[in-house]
Order: C-alpha cells, then structure tokens, then sequence
C-alpha cells in the first residue's frame, strides 16, 4: 500500500496572517513539501496541472523531474495530467522524458479538467471534454507501445509515420491512472487497458464513489487483466492532523472556511460528517482512512490532500511530520494485516512492469537508426527493427 | 382505487405561514377530492425552511445534506406536487427557486404540480405563471393549468377556494391518468440523464454507446466505408 500527498498547486492567502506567498515562494516550498513526503516515508507525491492563476502548477514534468532528482525513493505523480487540452504528442513525448529521468519512479493520472475558459486557450471546447479525452488516451496509449504510429482521429492533425522519442524506459510505458468521479466512460477505459482507477473521494460522501469503482473490477475483470479484486485503485482523501480532536480544529477551521473549493458553503463538521475529510487526532484520522477500505475494498494507493486553502508551509510540513510518524505507519499495517492476499498490495513499479514484459531477459533498449533526413516513411527507425532495413536497400 | 402519494412543498419562512396555509388549502381539497374518488393520498410535507442550513453546502458543492436527501427521495415517490412560494421583490423566494435549481434535472420530469404562490399585493400575481412555471417547465414538471396566487385580499374572497378546487381538480385528474409513470415507462430513456441524476436513481450503464467504443479503443470518425466520396476510400 503506498501512501503520499497531492497537490493541486492553489496560490491562496493565507487566512490567519493575511498573507499571499508570491509564486516563487510557493514553487519553492512545494519543492520542500516533495522531498520531506520522502523523508517521513511517504511513497507518492502528486501535483496537479492548471494554466490560469493561482495555480502555478503549468509545467508538472518539470517540477516532478526535479523532484525525483532531489530523492531517491519517491514515486512522482500527476493529480491530474490534463488529458483533454494536452495534446497527447506532447503528454507521450514529456512523460517518457520524465520517466528517464526518474529512473521509473513516476506514474501519471489523466483527467479532464473542468474549467471552461481553459479549453478555447488551447483550441479546444469543453462540450467535447469527454470524447476527447478517450480519444486522446487511446493515442498516447498506442504512442508508447508503438515505434512508428499511423493515427487519425476526430480531433487532432492525423500523424503517418509517427515515433513518439524517447521511448519509454526500458521500452515499458509508464503506469496510467485514470481519475474520474462520475463518469462511466473513463472507468470503462481504464478497465479496457488494464490501467488504474483514481476516485479522488474529496467533495462527496463515499458511497457516491463507490458504484463506478465495482462497476470499475468488474470490467477489468471482464477485459480479463485480472480478477476483480486485482483491480489497481487509488483513492484521495483530506486530513488535518493535530496531538487532539479539538486543537486539529481549532487550527484548521480559518483555512477550511475560506478555502477556495468548500469555503463559505458547509460547515467543518457537516463536510466531515457528509464526505471523507477527517480532522481530527492521529487515531481519528486512522480510523476515518480505514473506513475507506471497507467501502471500497483493498486498494492500492492513498493520496492525502494537505497543503491547500493557504496553509503556511511550516504547517504543511508539521502535517507530513504527523503523518509519516503517528498516521501512515499504523494505516500500512492495520491494512496490510487485512488485506486479501489476492490483492495486489501495490501498484504496479516500473520493475514490476519490467519484468510483467521481460521476466528475466534484458529489457530492449532502442537504438535509432542514423539520421537519413526522412524518419516518416518505411518502417521502425531503430535499429532492432527488420522492417527498417527492408524499406531501404543499400546500393 | 390507487394509493397515491402526495409531496408539499413550502417556501414559507414565518410562523404561521401563508404560503404555508396557500398549499395545506390546496393539498386538502387533493386529499379530499381524490378521496371522494375512491383514492387513498399519502402527503409529505417538505419545508424548505428546514433544509436552510443544508443549503449553503448544496448551492456551493452540491452537497446534499440528510434533509436535503430525504427531499430528493419524497419528491422522487411522490406521483403528485404542491409547490408553494412566498414571492418576494417580483420573484418566488430565493428558498424556493434555490431548492429547485439544486435538484437533478430529471427527477420531476412528468409529473402533476400545483403551482401556487402568496405576496402582500396584487401586482406579483403574475409570477406564478410568468416565473415559476417556466422554471418547472425546464424541470419537464407538468403544472396544472391553474396556477394559485393569494395577495392579502384573496383571502377573503371566496374566488380563491374556487380556483383552488379547481386547480386541485386539475392535479388528481393529472395523478389518475398515470402520465408521469407512463413517460418514466416507456419514454424515460427519451430524456437527459447524466449518470447517478434522477435523485441516484439512473445508474444504468450502456455499454453500447459511440463514447463506450471510443473508450475501448475505437474511433469516432465515420466509417469510410459508408461514404463513397471519403479519401480514405482512394
């Protein structure tokens, strides 16, 4: 069972001092939050993408690959990569990228975005947020498992001759989550490719989540990756920790009343009876986590939301020294000791996939061919390729 | 005959109400006029004022609080609806039209409501039929033909127990008829669903559909082979 933090990368005032850190700063300290996840143990560190302030967080690959340059065990991740205004040439293109770098330890989740005025930015339109987003997958799908991609879909320029460069690592694709909360179709297509399943179980209660994960195993079951209960899900989640009940809620009420998402509307103790957020002493949150099993079944990966609504970095870090010492610890047995053995206990590794593709063979490694000014017509231009050579015969 | 069930809806905020008194005249003469028909009528009474503090978490995060949902569930059960505002600046109460925009756009589709309203004058008469039965015609809700409306001086005026029987009149003719379930039998999938609307009830999954195939891999461009003049066709 992995467990980490996402980010959705908000710029927010912080409601207690009054004060608004500069984008500097909060590209700075999220730097800082990545790295101490690893120090407390944690596994993942998940950053969102957004292109409209007070979000900073345009660029994931290149943060996430700074990251991973900077520890040495942390899975860098995407919370969500948007799948819909990104066009996935580039998203095949930087994620491999990112993959070299961090030696394999990254993944990626997909989601649509659902700011309107973003899409047009982009040349696209939100009304097709849905199509585009299958369709966009099922190119970047085939972009990594494929040297050479003859493509045409209904909403990007046609590719013929294609190779998406660098190759995945070890020419393994990296691992895709797909991220969804209502939405039957993005279930349907992470069951079809036997890919993850991320609900990211903020805003609701958690009965609301859990018809699309069942219906989720059943259909990886059905596309026949593996049982229902080898299923790969992720789960988010939000938590505010303090020694007691009442100083976690103390401290945390000025930033949950104003955060930007929630604030104004409900009250700290309906949103915690009404959906997943615990606030509350490590135990509580312990206990709170663990329901989340019994709804859902055993799952994979847990990602906690904790430096958002203007929280001051030293509480963010506090938050990450509370988690990894009092919370995590006692999650990672109490939930190892329940689960089905049946179960994977993990998401797939890039050694997982490595050696799911090679068993104990080296992995390929392409080598592409010399540059003949022309890499769009005959066959792979790598040099392990037979088609390569039979399209030009040498003189 | 058939045992039908009754939702009233209040957007009265003061005790006792007029609105209040508006819709419990009307829900009355549907009782008893349904009655006289061989019918038994279960009623419930929904008052928005009790929904109040669920609804800053339902306007901002459609958050439904337990009040809220047990709303959803009555208005889903019920085969018939009084709906009743306090109109308030030229326009039924922010409660009432902040309740019915929080709804799933295919909960109320077909069904019978009585649309009655109350204000301090006459001027506001036209409300219920210019303001608040468009909002329950984009619902697909079917309003009876007689809206209510009770101005200070309608309440002497024995022409609003009048319009009341018939509007009451109109609702159980509208509840007999079974429209309501008929168009949730046999035109239902004719309808807007998104999925988990219709109050958590539509979480039928088609597997069948031009998007399932395109997550599953396929395409949405057309097939060439039904157009003779595609390129792709060469």
């Amino acid at each position: 069972m992995q467990f980490g933090i996402m980010s959705v990368s908000d710029i927010t005032r912080d409601p207690v001092t009054g004060h608004t850190p500069s984008e500097a700063e909060r590209i700075e300290n999220i730097v800082r939050i990545a790295t101490h996840a690893e120090e407390v143990g944690l596994d993942v560190f998940a950053i969102g993408e957004h292109h409209n302030p007070p979000f900073f967080s345009s660029s994931p690959t290149t943060l996430l690959a700074h990251i991973a340059a900077l520890t040495t065990t942390l899975t860098v991740t995407t919370s969500t990569t948007l799948i819909t205004t990104n066009d996935p040439v580039r998203l095949a293109e930087e994620y491999a990228m990112l993959q070299h770098l961090a030696k394999g330890r990254m993944d990626l989740m997909l989601g649509r975005g659902n700011t309107a005025p973003v899409y047009p930015w982009f040349g696209q339109d939100i009304r097709q947020g849905l199509p585009l987003a299958l369709e966009n997958y099922n190119l970047l799908h085939r972009l990594w498992r494929e040297d050479v991609v003859d493509w045409e879909g209904q909403f990007r320029t046609p590719l013929q001759g294609f190779t998406s460069t660098p190759r995945p690592l070890d020419d393994v694709p990296p691992f895709v989550w797909h991220g969804s909360i209502r939405t039957p179709e993005i279930a349907e297509q992470a069951a079809f490719y036997g890919n993850g399943y991320f609900a990211n179980n903020i805003f609701w209660p958690k009965e609301h989540y859990k018809r699309l994960i069942t219906f989720y195993r059943q259909r990886f079951e059905h596309y026949g990756h593996g049982s229902r209960k080898q299923a790969v899900i992720g789960l988010g989640g939000q938590a505010f920790i303090a020694k007691n009940s009442q100083d976690a809620h103390d401290q945390f009420r000025p930033y949950f009343n104003e955060a930007p998402v929630y604030g104004n509307g409900p009250t700290m103790e309906d949103f915690e009876e009404m959906t997943p957020l615990s606030v509350g002493s490590p135990q509580e949150v312990i206990d709170k986590t663990l329901t989340f099993r019994e709804a859902f079944g055993d799952y994979q990966r847990q990602l906690f939301l904790i430096d958002h609504a203007g929280l001051p970095v030293d509480m963010v870090l506090n938050q990450l020294d509370l988690l990894g010492e009092h919370v995590v610890p006692v999650l990672r047995a109490e939930l190892e000791s329940r689960r089905d053995p049946e179960a994977p206990a993990n998401p797939p590794s890039h050694a997982d996939l490595v050696k799911a593709k090679y068993g104990d063979q080296a992995p390929r490694q392409p080598r592409p061919n010399a540059n003949r000014g022309d890499n769009v017509t005959g066959g792979s231009p790598y040099q392990d390729s037979e088609s390569a050579a039979d399209s030009y015969p040498t003189l | 005959m058939t045992d039908f069930r009754l939702a009233v809806v209040s957007a009265g905020v003061s005790d006792p109400s007029s609105t209040k008194l508006l819709a419990d005249r009307a829900t009355q003469r549907v009782t008893a006029l349904a009655r006289e028909r061989g019918h038994a009528v279960t009623v419930t009474t929904i008052d928005l004022r009790e929904l109040l503090q669920e609804l800053p978490a339902a306007l901002s995060n459609q958050l439904l609080g337990p009040r809220f949902t047990r709303a959803v569930d009555e208005l889903l059960a019920a085969d018939a609806i009084v709906a009743a505002a306090p109109v308030y600046k030229a326009g039924a109460s922010g409660l009432f039209t902040s309740f019915f925009q929080v709804l799933d756009n295919d909960l109320l589709i077909g069904k019978p409501v009585i649309l009655a309203a109350t204000a301090g004058t006459a001027r506001h008469a036209l409300v219920v039929d210019e303001e608040m039965r468009a909002l329950f015609a984009y619902l697909r809700a079917l309003p009876v033909p007689t809206s209510l409306f009770a101005s200070t001086e309608d309440w002497t005026d024995t022409a609003l127990g009048t319009r009341i029987d018939r509007a009451a009149r109109e609702l159980v003719l509208l509840m007999e008829s079974g429209f309501a379930r008929a168009v949730r039998d046999d035109a239902w999938g004719a309808y807007q669903h998104t999925y988990g609307s219709g109050g958590g009830t539509e979480v039928d999954i088609d597997l069948n559909s031009d998007l399932m195939r395109l997550a599953t891999g396929g395409s949405l461009r057309p097939d060439p082979d039904e157009d003779p003049f595609d390129p792709r066709n060469g």
